[in-house]
């Protein structure tokens, strides 16, 4: 992605839920992180939901499901979907081997950021 | 992202007072080659190493290396052995030749199914039954009481003895070029056969056994050998395109070929003839054995049975999700189930009502509140190609 493909980990705020948010304007840019495509395995399903749709921080919005595992995706902010990826619907292995770059999931245009945890606080949540 | 794994890899034990989580004595060599572990019956076994996909594939078209040291090897030795077994499980025992192997079951009193396993003959009065790792203590323990009245006595090796599986179509070709492995006949050692042999001085035991629907063989060692054997084929295969390979792979690899898993497909409750297992169970063999006259009356009318179905897409029924008809009535639920990494579609085992086993039947699966048309299919889902 060349919009944040160069942002390093440590200026992107993540959640607990192992997702991780790049901010631009008013627009956020999320995807999950290394350390949840790992956990997942080999990637091989994204549902995502339509550009449009209204999104609540905390609800479901998508899944993203590996040959093992089912990862459910959850909307970060409260705000609107602008855009989805659809390299990585077509690709989902993208997910494994770009968590960060080309494996990001959704944007979504929001008015008021909740509180996100730093690089530090997420790197000492995963313990790594 | 919340991640809800299946509980494939950590089939629950029938006993929870597991002490502390257990190593495999080649945990040291997943380590080096980068594995993610996960718990499996107590023990911390390699999940993947670095893509359960990849690792798949290479079972599939060159070969894969399996660490199965957490399985049980219970030795039964006597001059009575061969009757005593045949009385514990549910196949004939006493006609199994020395050199053979032979898939059974041991079954509760009531013909529930307590585990799957496999009997090696290794003498005219001995055998090893190789039991799956959450079921060792209660094989164990029902071998014990099963076979005190005969003349016969039942060993627990399973610490002493670690197990390394080579799965695919290139598994000859690579151990038969490991360096120190001595294994008479190897080359025309049959499916279900085994062979006694030496590593490195060491006394192996090399069947030509599996759990992937591929040629291959399972190596039984001393744990000490153990790694030196693993670090010896891996550097010989890694050529041919053997890479190690993690329990992420070994379950769709056996899901794909229909083999059934303990705690998914075979439990306590089910029959052998609902999980299509019913040839596995010799009624014919004289004598009782434990289970027989429950095994004879059957499961109660109706009894759900083991079908195979696929779907179209890529969105994969998994173990716990219901299967419902075209009216939305559920009439079975889901056992275990992947997308395909072979076939490219999804596929899953299920237990179905009888009215709706037939092949071909439309069902739907309830995935996650979205519903996914299958149809009941013939198992194995999957079939190598003959030599």
């Amino acid at each position: 992605m060349a919009e944040h493909g160069h942002t390093t980990q440590d200026t992107l705020k993540y959640t607990a839920e192992h997702e991780w948010i790049s901010v631009q304007d008013d627009i956020a840019t999320v995807g999950i992180t290394a350390y949840a495509a790992e956990k997942l395995g080999d990637v091989v399903f994204v549902d995502l939901p339509a550009v449009g749709a209204s999104v609540a921080s905390g609800k479901i919005v998508g899944e993203i499901e590996s040959t093992k595992s089912v990862g459910e995706l959850f909307a970060p902010v409260d705000g609107t979907v602008t855009e989805v990826n659809d390299a990585v619907v077509a690709n989902p292995e993208l997910v494994n081997s770009d968590p960060f770059g080309e494996g990001w999931l959704i944007k979504v245009s929001f008015t008021a950021l909740p509180p996100l945890l730093s690089f530090d606080e997420y790197t000492a949540l995963v313990g790594e | 992202m919340t991640d809800s794994t299946d509980s494939t890899e950590g089939v629950s034990s029938t006993d929870s007072t597991e002490p502390a989580e257990r190593f495999s004595p080649l945990h040291q060599q997943h380590v080096d080659a980068g594995a993610s572990f996960t718990d499996f019956a107590g023990w911390q076994m390699p999940v993947r190493y670095s893509s359960d996909l990849a690792e798949h594939h290479a079972v599939r078209t060159a070969a894969g290396l399996f660490d199965l040291s957490h399985m049980g090897e219970i030795v039964v030795i006597g001059p009575e052995s061969a009757d005593a077994l045949d009385y514990a499980f549910a196949g004939k025992i006493s006609a199994v030749a020395i050199g053979q192997a032979k898939y059974s079951l041991l079954l509760g009193r009531e013909g529930g199914i307590i585990d799957d396993l496999v009997v090696y003959r290794t003498g005219a009065d001995r055998f090893i039954v190789v039991a799956n790792a959450s079921n060792r203590e209660s094989v164990a323990t029902e071998l014990v009481e099963r076979t005190a009245p005969f003349e016969c006595e039942v060993f627990d090796e399973s610490d002493d003895i670690a197990l390394i599986a080579i799965q695919g179509p290139k598994s000859f070709e690579i151990l038969s070029q490991v360096p120190g492995v001595a294994a008479a006949g190897l080359a025309d050692l049959k499916y279900y056969w085994s062979t006694s042999g030496q590593f490195e001085g060491h006394e192996i035991l090399v069947a030509r056994t599996g759990y992937t629907g591929e040629d291959g063989f399972e190596i039984y060692i001393a744990p000490d050998a153990a790694p030196a054997l693993w670090r010896a084929i891996a550097e010989t295969g890694a050529g041919s395109g053997l890479v190690p390979a993690g329990l992420a792979s070994r379950d769709t690899l056996r899901l794909e070929a229909g083999m059934p898993l303990y705690g998914h497909e075979l439990g306590l409750t089910t029959f052998p003839v609902q999980a299509g297992l019913g040839r596995v169970v010799n009624l014919k063999k004289e004598g009782d054995f434990v289970g027989r006259s429950a095994v004879e009356t059957g499961p109660v009318d109706g009894a759900r049975v083991l079908v195979g179905l696929r779907a179209d897409g890529k969105r994969a029924g998994r173990a716990d999700y219901p299967v419902r008809d075209a009216h939305g009535v559920q009439v079975g639920v889901v056992t275990s189930g992947a997308l395909s990494p072979t076939l490219g579609y999804p596929v899953a085992m299920a237990y179905v009502d009888p009215a709706v086993q037939e092949l071909g039947t439309e069902l739907f699966l309830d995935v996650r509140g979205t519903s996914v048309q299958a149809s009941v299919t013939a198992l194995p889902f999957y079939t190598r190609k003959a030599n």
